[in-house]
């Protein structure tokens, strides 16, 4: 058998029972990045020394009846955008190359604590901005659906690493949708926690009041399991929730019957939809409407305003978080500067890709003098309209579809030249972040193309599991995360 | 026109390290003097992915300062990033607070010429510092120092209320006494832990809007405080008569030449984008903290002054000197208690032979050899006659430097008067018989011979007689 088909959940029964090992495990995954990853590009590291070396140390564990978890020895994968002791660490910029992580992220101490092996780290749009992984400072990652289109963003190495069956889970990073759009866009189930609920230590910040870390799998009920490890309350985060999360598997398996769940007209009206993505996400919501959930239409009366308010505070933070990026302690420094301000101009220059550029000027802009009454602060009152949109919304029911894209992948340089373009790719996950809420992608169809389509759910705050729920129902009857990625061979 | 036809108008702006031993939003320590970079962590290196937390301790001691110097606690208070590039600031921002600051309108009283005045203070607030730039002398490279990085900093900020530049100094000088009473900062100017920058302008004496301001940076000492705003005073003064007008800029205090030089103009100052913190959520206190920071602050200076004039009848210039120091004030009560004779007596010794023999021996007063009970002791050992002045002071040296018993120490080196009658009486017999020339010329009215008689008795008694006794002996036995 290939271990590598099989679930999170899957794996560690099989070895808990012992009819597989760890090293099996991480071996089958290792070959298969071997195999495919020239093509699929989802890798900007691979530890394949760690990654044995933490699967042998689970079978032993295992082999003495004390494993660290359910999940231990199970191989994943990290968006290079987590700290990770003695491992490059780029966060898919130039600026960082041959920066090696003095320390490991509340994240990676997690999942190493709890046994699972680290395959390695993941490509990504640089700095986790962008929709497309073409930003990335290295190279595009592909779709295993299809190699010439675009896995999506920022996480798209995550998504596809998973997609492609190369890890059995991932951890992505999500702020303004790098999580739920490329799991939609590659197939594969992937959820944003409410802001708080994921220590965010040791996470290269893009926009800190967004971001936000999240597993990325197959299915519904691994994506519970590994939220799981993750949902840890962390002193040294101060915005992470103090209070212990639930037990998310308890009622995975309650089924929808009795739920609201609300339909945003202002999600369905948009323009730019693909006819053949609101096709299948309203066949999505009638199955759940068929389990026994009612329908119900909400108003988001904000939506419009969420990617003008998304694009000036997300950049704002972002221009000062990537302030440190200067040349002095770490990372790139340009050589030949005739003075300090030269060389950080040039340091910068360099190390920083085109869109990243953008983002720093548009923040820098917001923040300066005489600009910020009209721009950041403007932002921010919107953003509170947009989660009083969202707080009225949950007054009526228990969680909101729509789908997760606007349309399924797209080709690899298709919108690279149009930004707004691309930003519209994040225009119904957007809203999720500003508000803070809990969301989620799962597969929920194909296009004719056989491209996979993604619904998104999206909860109340602290209600991850009622959103893993949900998706589960849906997930019990449909077997479209079962399909593998044509894309690439098996 | 001259200077006396203008009015400065001047503001503070103290950064005073505060005294924890843990940086504001990391565990690292705050010692000062640690080789380069021993101090850091990856979250004061500013190291990808970190986050600040914040010491709670900080949060008190600002409390502290902010109730002695009659602020209002704000009881939420923003987080802010100031944005800019310098190699000592890793992160490429400052945290510091902007908008909303944990302190508000408190005032700070000083003395001036014209009688006691309060400087109203318009904020208190918390920041990290950065650390510091290091440039190789040879001018091949510069290096940089993160031991700083993230130490704890008021920034107290005053009106512009002061109006010369003795006012300043006097109004630091108040404001360092405070906070070092606080035990909330250590008042070293030199070390930096101590910093102020000056807003100084001038304005016509019957004018009734402020000049432009200039702000002026690195003043490290009192004296230079003042000679650096009576030099902007006149600067500005001269540049308005002259026609001219006053840049608003950013100037440098050269302590070697006594003037100041532009730094950055106005068109060249930073815009720091600041914006509310996102690392960090709003600055709650939580009920009840600040007035159980309030039933533990210290008598400040102010009003110790007065109690020692008050309680103790001293002089305004002995209670100033006993009072500048809240430990010597301390040590100074506990003494008093302990001796409960005059306490005029025992400031002296404090004014004299204490502060004297610290001094000399570089000794700081909580390394002190003795206690209270052991110099109470000396004291009364005098007040008994058992010790002359003069003994008495060789006794104290020996205490301040092995901190026996005083009683021992006299004992062994033989200074203890003798108070017996029986021996002063014999020791007088014995000069009167030896000295029968001399008894005749004083009953034949050469008072002066007296003064040799007693000289006689105490050679005889090796020094250790009591002069009021021997006295009076002499004089019975002289027949008055």
């Amino acid at each position: 058998m290939d271990p590598t088909t099989l679930s999170m959940l899957e794996l560690a029964s099989a070895l808990e029972a012992r009819s597989l090992s760890s090293v099996e495990a991480v071996r089958a995954s290792l070959d298969r990045v071997e195999r495919l990853d020239g093509r699929v590009k989802a890798f900007l590291h691979v530890d394949r020394p760690g990654a044995l070396a933490q699967a042998e140390a689970s079978d032993r564990r295992r082999a003495s009846g004390t494993p660290a978890g359910p999940l231990d020895g199970v191989p994943v994968g990290l968006k290079d955008l987590f700290l990770t002791e003695g491992l490059p660490t780029t966060a898919g910029s130039r600026i960082l190359e041959g920066f090696i992580a003095p320390y490991d992220a509340t994240v990676v101490k997690l999942l190493k604590a709890a046994g699972l092996p680290l395959l390695g780290k993941l490509n990504m749009d640089e700095f986790a901005m962008g929709s497309s992984t073409e930003n990335s400072g290295y190279f595009p990652t592909r779709n295993p659906w299809n190699l010439d289109l675009s896995p999506g963003g920022s996480s798209g190495g995550s998504a596809a690493a998973v997609a492609a069956r190369m890890a059995f889970g991932a951890l992505g990073t999500d702020t303004g949708g790098s999580i739920r759009q490329p799991a939609a866009l590659t197939g594969i189930v992937g959820l944003k926690p409410t802001y708080g609920r994921v220590s965010r230590f040791g996470v290269v910040a893009f926009a800190s009041s967004l971001d936000q870390v999240g597993p990325m799998t197959r299915t519904v009920a691994d994506c519970a399991a590994l939220l799981q490890i993750l949902a840890v309350p962390d002193p040294r985060d101060s915005t992470s929730n103090p209070e212990v999360a639930p037990d998310y598997r308890a009622e995975l398996e309650g089924g929808v019957r009795g739920m609201k769940l609300g339909l945003p007209r202002e999600y369905f009206e948009l323009p730019g939809m693909d006819p053949e993505v609101r096709a299948a996400v309203e066949a999505a919501t009638s199955a759940l409407q068929k389990q026994g959930a009612s329908l119900v239409p909400v108003s988001l009366p904000h939506t419009r305003y969420a990617l003008a308010t998304y694009y000036l505070i997300a950049p704002a933070e972002a221009s000062s978080n990537l302030a440190r990026y200067d040349g002095v302690r770490y990372g790139l420094r340009a050589f030949g500067a005739k003075n300090l301000l030269q060389m950080y101009g040039q340091t910068r220059d360099q190390g920083f890709g085109l869109e990243v550029k953008r983002r720093i000027m548009l923040g820098t802009y917001a923040l300066s003098a005489g600009y910020y009454d009209a721009y950041y602060l403007k932002a921010q009152k919107v953003r509170t309209l947009i989660k009083r949109d969202f707080e009225e919304a949950f007054a009526s029911v228990d969680a909101v579809l729509s789908p997760t894209s606007p349309t399924a992948a797209f080709r690899i340089g298709e919108k690279v030249s149009d930004p707004l373009a691309m930003y519209l790719n994040d225009v119904f996950t957007l809203p999720c972040n500003l508000a803070g809420l809990p969301g989620m992608s799962l597969p929920c169809g194909f296009t004719r193309a056989g491209l996979p389509i993604g619904l998104q759910i999206l909860g109340r705050p602290w209600d991850e599991a009622r959103v893993l729920r949900i998706g589960r129902a849906f997930e019990r009857e449909h077997d479209f995360h079962r399909r593998a990625p044509t894309g690439v061979g098996g | 026109m001259s200077v006396s036809d203008f009015q400065p108008v001047i503001g503070l702006e103290v950064h005073g390290q505060l005294l924890t031993k843990s940086k504001i939003f990391c565990g690292c320590s705050t010692e000062f003097g640690a080789p380069p970079n021993a101090h850091t962590c990856a979250v004061c290196l500013g190291m990808p992915g970190v986050l600040p937390v914040l010491n709670a301790q900080v949060v008190e001691f600002a409390i502290r300062a902010g109730r002695a110097l009659g602020c209002r606690i704000n009881p939420v208070s923003i987080w802010a990033r100031k944005n800019y590039f310098y190699p000592d600031l890793p992160k490429g921002y400052q945290i510091s607070q902007y908008d909303l600051p944990l302190c508000e309108h408190g005032g700070l009283a000083i003395d001036t010429d014209a009688g006691p005045r309060t400087v109203r203070i318009r904020r208190i607030h918390l920041e990290e510092d950065a650390g510091k730039n290091v440039h190789d002398p040879g001018g091949g490279e510069s290096l940089v120092d993160l031991n700083r990085s993230g130490v704890p900093l008021v920034e107290i900020v005053s009106e512009p209320d002061l109006r010369s530049s003795a006012e300043a100094v006097e109004y630091l000088k108040a404001l360092r006494d405070i906070l070092v009473y606080l035990e909330v900062n250590d008042g070293n100017l030199e070390e930096g832990s101590f910093r102020c920058d000056a807003n100084v302008s001038v304005m016509r004496k019957n004018a009734t809007e402020y000049g432009t301001r200039v702000e002026l940076k690195n003043i490290n000492s009192f004296r230079f405080v003042q000679k650096a705003i009576d030099y902007e005073i006149d600067r500005q003064v001269e540049l308005i008569e002259s026609g001219r007008k006053v840049a608003l800029e950013t100037r440098l205090y050269d302590a070697v030449k006594g003037e100041t030089r532009s730094m950055r103009s106005k068109e060249e100052a930073h815009d720091y984008r600041y914006f509310p913190e996102p690392d960090l959520p709003p600055l709650r206190i939580p009920p009840g903290l600040v007035e159980r920071i309030e039933k533990e602050l210290p008598e400040l200076p102010r009003a110790k002054l007065e109690r020692f004039e008050k309680e103790y009848g001293l002089s305004a210039y002995d209670a100033k000197i006993l009072v500048a120091d809240r430990a010597l004030a301390d040590f100074f009560e506990q003494v008093a208690k302990a001796y409960g004779g005059p306490a005029k007596k025992l400031a002296n010794w404090f004014t004299g032979e204490l502060l004297r023999l610290l001094k000399e021996a570089g000794t700081a007063l909580s390394a002190l050899r003795f206690g209270p009970p052991q110099l109470a002791a000396l004291l009364k050992m005098v007040d008994a006659g058992e010790l002359s002045n003069n003994a008495a002071k060789d006794v104290f040296a020996e205490l301040f430097h092995t901190g026996r018993e005083p009683k021992d120490i006299a004992q062994e080196k033989g200074l203890i008067q003798v108070q017996d009658t029986g021996a002063v009486d014999a020791a007088v017999d014995a000069v009167l018989s030896a000295n029968p020339g001399e008894v005749e010329k004083y009953r034949a009215g050469k008072k002066q011979v007296f003064g040799f008689l007693v000289g006689q008795v105490m050679r005889a008694m090796k020094g250790k007689g009591n002069p009021a006794l021997v006295n009076a002996a002499l004089k019975a036995r002289l027949g008055e």
